[in-house]
């Protein structure tokens, strides 16, 4: 029963989720500091040198605040919600290759929870679940304000994942597989898809910012309008499990978009230095996680200097801007192909 | 293995279809459908199709069943509003549905007789099988259902508009 296979995959596994839930924990910290930084303040400084202890102050704060939920809501479904939105984000990373893979004891295990040949179509299933989450959190907790928000949500990620999804076919005409793994290894030494596909990339990441509900697309937790958005009656740790899904989400985000637009765990010239298979495999992970880190730092970068966008102006940008240049990018791709003779 | 997960995946999706019919508050009814295609994705994923449970997902589960959601949340329709039938209504509903069912088992018991299987490729729902059947063999089906769907847009839109000029 107990394969070694099988032992290394339940390891791998806990440490994915691992991970994932500290690095987003850290997000929270660095968002402030950011934050902080942009804006010429100092930001949390006080717990731990440097405020480096702030988000476990924060998580025990969360802990310890009264449960509240209230009395003419729908009980289950306002306990549902959070629970959904949590754990579809952290789904999402089983398809997504960490590395080139460990040679332990003679046999190759590949960094990869699970490679299925329809990975990006996995993600986008995920993802497209996920907002019911918010939908579910927020007509559960009967306020106007949640179930604006909940509608808001839903809209909002209904518009952008078309322009995303048309935005991937061009990836996957060029590159021929749905398979995240064989998009990753198909851009070794710096031939990274974003070279090719620039105006793929931009329609990406810009939906990237509307599904992961970030600024300058917040419009669902808009303080200004909506008070607290589809969470304003939640409290404790179930307001912290959406908090969270956002940073986790961020995270997923940012994995996604090194993975299939900027080579993954490919690092240029590596291999003429060094040439243990394992250490060229673990410098690979750590260059995607460099990667990604920036991009967490560019999700951040952006919330803190552009602002938010008006409802109607989000719906326009993703209907009459964003679906009309990605079918643009599609067809584009097509004939480049065709010229070049890639088909015929 | 795979049999148990065929009978456990059949069980969740007739009884979340029942629970879709039985439900009073509409916005669970959206929800045990949104369960029920998750079971039918399963049963995709069983039958090596794994292509057509990811669409199905995304398509269903993740597009047509959040706008229903949406518009079910939008009017607020609850247990409260929604009209409840009457007592006869409901005797002679549950007997019509009786009916139905007599006729579709008696329909499927007499076809179950007749049709033999023909051997199957396993490997056809793998999306490059997939593909190259849609694009050669069922090319010309495939494009005019395509059209159909961007006729049904349009007309969408048009209808949707306030004022045509």
């Amino acid at each position: 029963m107990f394969t070694p296979a099988l032992i290394y995959s339940l390891i791998f596994i806990v440490i994915i989720f691992s991970i994932t839930l500290v690095i987003a924990m850290y997000s929270t910290y660095a968002e402030r500091k950011v934050a902080a930084f942009l804006q010429d303040r100092l930001g949390p400084n006080r717990a731990g040198p440097f405020g480096i202890l702030q988000p476990v102050a924060d998580g025990i704060k969360m802990f310890m605040k009264e449960e509240i939920i209230p009395d003419v809501s729908n009980k289950w479904l306002f306990i549902l919600g959070p629970s959904v939105s949590m754990a579809t984000c952290l789904m999402t990373s089983a398809v997504l290759p960490w590395g080139s893979g460990l040679t332990i004891g003679g046999t190759k295990y590949p960094m990869q929870v699970a490679d299925v040949n329809i990975g990006i179509l996995y993600v986008f299933g995920v993802v497209s679940i996920g907002v019911y989450g918010i939908m579910i959190g927020g007509w559960a907790s009967n306020n106007k304000y949640s179930l604006l928000g909940a509608l808001r949500a839903s809209s909002q990620m209904i518009s952008y994942e078309v322009a995303m999804g048309l935005s991937i076919i061009a990836l996957v005409m060029m590159t021929g597989t749905l398979s995240v793994r064989e998009i990753a290894e198909g851009q070794p030494g710096g031939h990274w898809n974003v070279l090719y596909q620039p105006l793929g990339f931009l329609i990406f990441i810009i939906c990237a910012f509307a599904e992961t509900n970030r600024a300058p697309f917040d419009l669902p937790e808009c303080e200004t309008e909506l008070v607290g958005g589809y969470h304003t009656e939640y409290s404790s740790m179930k307001l912290g499990f959406y908090l969270f899904a956002e940073y986790i989400n961020m995270f997923i985000s940012s994995a996604v978009i090194a993975t299939l637009y900027f080579g993954g765990y490919n690092m240029p010239f590596i291999s003429r230095f060094v040439t243990d298979p394992n250490t060229l495999s673990l410098l690979g992970t750590a260059f995607l996680f460099g990667k990604i880190f920036f991009f967490i730092f560019f999700f951040m970068w952006v919330r803190w200097t552009i602002p938010r966008f008006r409802y109607d102006q989000l719906m326009n940008l993703g209907w009459k801007g964003l679906i009309p240049l990605a079918i643009l990018n599609i067809f584009l791709t097509g004939l480049i192909m065709w010229a070049t003779g890639k088909i015929n | 293995m795979t049999l148990y997960l065929f009978y456990f995946l059949s069980f969740l999706a007739i009884l979340c279809a029942l629970m879709v019919v039985v439900s009073k508050n509409p916005v669970h009814s959206v929800l045990y459908l949104i369960l029920t295609f998750f079971a039918i994705a399963g049963h995709y994923v069983l039958l090596n199709a794994q292509f057509l449970a990811a669409v199905h997902v995304i398509v269903y589960a993740g597009a047509i069943m959040v706008l229903f959601l949406y518009v079910i949340m939008m009017l607020n329709l609850n247990a409260e509003t929604e009209p409840q039938k009457g007592k006869w209504l409901r005797v002679a509903a549950t007997m019509a549905g009786g009916l139905l069912m007599v006729v579709l088992v008696g329909a499927l018991r007499s076809a179950a007789d007749t049709i033999s299987l023909p051997a199957q490729d396993s490997q056809i729902g793998m999306i490059k099988n997939l593909g190259r059947v849609l694009y050669k063999d069922f090319m010309l089906p495939f494009e005019i259902s395509s059209i159909l769907f961007l006729s049904a847009m349009v007309g969408a839109v048009m209808l949707g508009k306030k004022e045509i000029k």
